[in-house]
């Protein structure tokens, strides 16, 4: 294209002008290899703005759905809490049987053994008794 | 049962990929272009890609998703942007080498297209948008209008506008017989 052409173009170009076709020929001029030497200044500016074009972004994106584990979490949970109101009151009554069983033990091996004692001194008191009869059947037999 | 029915089936995920390759590198080099960094553009693609597939069932009822992508990863960006201006935090980004040598290092740079990429780095929110929707992405006026919520002339003066910072720069530069 000839250069009186490109320069028109240009100042359409910074007048923001121009059709995407003619910033096209902009650029396809300015990466070529003829240009103009009075206009080489331009060049940088056309040869980034079609290699800005070329940046990817490369990155994986974590689809995995994540939307679905939380449902799966909310089911879970509602299953846990579901099982626990089933059995969790018989739970609770088995413990509770148990702990009273205990407090029952320990309150009857109390009372046993107070009473075991109160017998030990009682038959202490007997001894004496004991001690009594035989004096007597010593009288007797001198008689 | 446990699942609650849309009334679009939804879509499964190679579906989903069909849907948003044609576009997901657009909505990267947006969003690199406002928050810079390589590393915060693809975390904020992927944010975009997941909010998209979040909304899945919605998607096939849309007519463009192309443009409410853009939309969303503009949005998201600016949020960014300003949150982080106001949480005084810098913006953190290891794209250049930083510190003492990098001013050797700047001279001796010969690239002219990261030259470019500088100036734009420079330019206002609103004209790196409409620059780089128009002259990399190059979508029509109307397109942008849509997705920057702007007036079609307002385009065309805050392009050119744009357009013509990029050139005095780098006619400075080529003055300066820089590269």
């Amino acid at each position: 294209m000839e250069l009186d052409n490109i320069k028109k173009l240009l100042d359409k170009y910074f007048e923001a002008k121009t059709t995407v076709t003619e910033e096209n020929l902009l650029r396809k001029y300015f990466n070529g290899e003829e240009v103009a030497p009075q206009l080489e200044q331009y060049i940088p500016l056309f040869s980034y703005l079609s290699h800005a074009k070329e940046e990817r972004f490369t990155k994986q994106v974590p689809l995995k759905p994540r939307t679905y584990h939380y449902r799966w979490i909310s089911v879970a949970a509602a299953v846990i809490l579901a099982f626990g109101i089933f059995f969790g009151p018989e739970q609770y009554r088995e413990y509770q049987e148990q702990r009273q069983a205990e407090i029952a033990y320990n309150e009857t091996r109390k009372a046993l053994s107070l009473l075991a004692s109160n017998l030990e001194r009682g038959t202490n008191k007997v001894a004496y008794l004991n001690e009594f009869e035989q004096t007597k059947q010593k009288l007797y037999k001198n008689d | 049962m446990v699942y609650t029915t849309t009334e679009q089936p939804d879509m499964t995920q190679s579906e989903f990929l069909n849907v948003v390759l044609p576009f997901k590198d657009k909505l990267y080099r947006l969003a690199k272009r406002l928050l810079v960094s390589s590393e915060e553009a693809e975390d904020a693609t992927q944010e975009i890609l997941m909010k998209l597939w979040a909304k899945k069932s919605k998607i096939s009822g849309y007519k463009n998703v192309e443009a409410f992508a853009m939309t969303m990863t503009k949005n998201f960006c600016l949020d960014r942007l300003k949150s982080k201006q106001s949480g005084n935090l810098k913006l953190v980004h290891s794209n250049f080498t930083d510190g003492g040598t990098s001013l050797q290092r700047e001279v001796e740079v010969k690239d002219s297209l990261s030259w470019v990429e500088r100036i734009m780095e420079d330019l206002p929110q609103q004209q790196k948008m409409v620059l780089q929707l128009r002259d990399v992405e190059q979508y029509e006026f109307a397109e942008i209008a849509e997705l920057l919520d702007m007036k079609p002339t307002a385009i065309r003066v805050t392009l050119s506008r744009a357009r013509k910072t990029v050139r005095e720069k780098l006619l400075e530069r080529h003055r300066y017989g820089i590269g």
